[in-house]
């Protein structure tokens, strides 16, 4: 475990080298991975999980008797329990959905129980600051349904402004909004969202996309009705999301797809559909993603999730002080001060030079960074910018990658002085 | 930082800096057309007016990085007062040079090397600039932007022109 012997704090020289790809050079310098928001790196643990599920377990779950068909639909299974528990799921064999992405987790929601529980005139409440994913969906149903959509509001310094929640919950069927920005890196009060949401008679979902990598979330305390979260942002593989919900949710819901796994019969006129989790996974899973998401999940309780937080708060802190002081007023940095309600996600701008620029200048230091709209574009047009050159941090992060992002920003400046 | 300075040559710092043609003509009766790189969120807005088979003013408005912007200021100084061939030629050049590294590429794929088109550069003055483009593909469609969108425009005046 990469811990300091003294402190029991978060030894980053250690964590750094359970990740290979760190290693790397890129323009004859040592990489700088600051582009976890869009996607994480990944443990060796993980990548051996995947590896040797592929040499020695390899076969379809939940069908053949032989010995390797059962052990790879008992870590296929495994998997689950290890996802359930991480997100303190009461009942991970039937709650626990694997997906393709979170994308897919919301569309999944949408198409089930948002197309069975609401119609024309229902309200559904989301937030100015979500990802298209949390927007699009609803935007969809919206056009077939005729559902109403309403938008809490971001105030000047890029939290949810709360004023008028009660409001706009009034009437509504649900809450859909995100624990964590991943433009702004506001963490939300999603107690506090859950409890109001109730309150009014709605569900919430919550986008945990950013949020599950980096904080601690537990669905039974923080009081949800759906869950949905990416792998390859923590530190798992790409092609595998997580859909949690509560299971007397979960059985009332029609399937998404069809096809083979998700049925209990099949005649020519009709089908039977099977029970939650299965449902709603239709054809063959992603199980060697399953099974790296299980060590992604194993490796961040061992190195302890309050530990990872305490870590990036830390270097959230020195990268938002240091940013000031070495940059000033050239560098805008949207989003709350550091603290509390602040994840390690920093969308720059620098003076005038186009974020695009800014993310070139930096990938010959090395350092990636993200330029663009982020997949929030109603977010981007309340900031008044076009696009914004994202820093992001991981676990693997340190001081000096902050400092080398400082470095290829002051020279951005000097080549577009 | 070689390789940086070729993309960032002083002509595109300074067309990014000063562009030339920034601005609306009104429409009609300029032809208007936007553009969008999904990508990055670059926008554009085009306006054109056609006289007399010429290119008799064209306005570039939108918001991009300096390599979308200088390309649109570049482009507009350069076709403003050309004929209609001469543009679609000028085009026709421009893009050669900005896809010989994608067609390099899809050729080794095929395994069948072929040369390509030589590019005489020498014909498109200041944009000779962007050549340092190539050499990083995520940026050629930052440059193509605003040829793609005279493109768009120079299809839908024609036939009204006819």
């Amino acid at each position: 475990m990469a811990l300091n012997e003294m402190t029991g704090a978060l030894d980053t020289e250690l964590v750094r080298k359970d990740f290979p790809l760190l290693a790397r050079s890129v323009h004859d310098r040592p990489i700088v991975y600051l582009d976890s928001a869009a996607s994480s790196l990944q443990p060796s643990a993980v990548l051996r999980a995947m590896e040797e599920y592929y040499e020695a377990h390899h076969a379809n779950v939940h069908r053949g008797v032989y010995a390797t068909a059962e052990e790879a639909t008992n870590l296929y299974e495994g998997a689950r329990v290890d996802v359930g528990r991480f997100i303190g799921a009461p009942d991970p064999g039937r709650e626990v959905i694997f997906t393709k992405n979170a994308t897919e987790a919301i569309n999944l929601v949408a198409r089930t129980w948002g197309a069975t529980n609401l119609g024309a005139g229902d309200v559904v409440v989301l937030s100015e600051m979500e990802h298209h994913a949390n927007i699009v969906p609803w935007l969809m149903l919206a056009e077939s349904t005729g559902i109403e959509l309403r938008y809490l509001p971001v105030d000047i310094d890029g939290r949810l402004d709360l004023t008028g929640l009660d409001a706009a919950l009034d009437g509504a069927k649900l809450l859909s909004v995100t624990a964590m920005s991943n433009v702004l890196g506001t963490i939300n009060p999603v107690g506090l969202l859950a409890e109001r949401a109730h309150a009014a008679g709605a569900l919430i979902l919550v986008d945990g996309a950013q949020s599950v990598p980096h904080v601690t979330v537990d669905v039974r305390a923080l009081d949800i009705d759906f869950l949905a979260f990416s792998a390859h942002k923590m530190l798992g593989p790409t092609g595998i999301g997580v859909l949690w919900s509560r299971a007397n949710i979960l059985e009332d819901l029609p399937p998404f797809l069809g096809g083979g796994g998700m049925i209990l019969d099949v005649r020519l006129d009709r089908f039977l559909a099977a029970e939650p989790p299965q449902r709603f996974e239709a054809g063959t899973p992603p199980i060697a993603e399953a099974v790296g998401l299980g060590a992604a999940v194993r490796y961040l309780e061992a190195t302890g999730m309050e530990r990872i937080r305490a870590h990036e708060l830390a270097l959230s802190r020195y990268t938002l002080e240091s940013l000031a002081e070495r940059l000033g007023e050239d560098c805008v940095v949207f989003g709350p001060p550091a603290g509390e309600d602040r994840g390690g996600v920093f969308s720059l701008a620098f003076r005038d030079v186009h974020a695009h620029d800014l993310a070139q200048v930096l990938d010959q230091f090395a350092v990636c960074v993200r330029p663009g709209h982020h997949c929030a574009k109603p977010l981007m047009r309340k900031l008044g910018v076009s696009a914004t050159a994202r820093a992001s941090l991981g676990l693997y992060n340190d001081r000096h990658d902050v400092d080398v992002l400082i470095e290829g920003l002051a020279e951005a400046g000097r080549l577009f002085a | 930082m070689a390789d940086l300075e070729d993309l960032y040559r002083e002509i595109i710092l300074d067309h990014y800096r000063s562009p030339r043609n920034r601005g609306e003509l009104p429409a009609p009766p300029a032809q208007r057309v936007e553009g969008f790189n999904p990508l990055c969120g670059d926008e554009i807005v085009l306006t054109l007016l056609i006289d007399d088979g010429r290119v008799s003013d064209i306005k570039i408005a939108g918001t991009g990085c300096s390599i979308s912007q200088s390309s649109a200021s570049l482009m507009s100084a350069a076709v403003k007062g050309k004929s209609l061939d001469e543009v679609r030629q000028l085009i026709g050049t421009f893009k050669s040079m900005m896809s010989i590294h994608e067609a390099t590429l899809a050729d080794e794929a095929d395994g069948a090397p072929v040369e390509p088109e030589p590019v005489d550069v020498r014909s498109l003055g200041e944009l000779a600039a962007l050549q340092g483009v190539v050499k990083f593909p995520v940026r050629i469609k930052c440059a193509t932007l605003s040829w793609n969108t005279l493109v768009q425009a120079l299809n839908e005046a024609e036939p009204q022109l006819a």
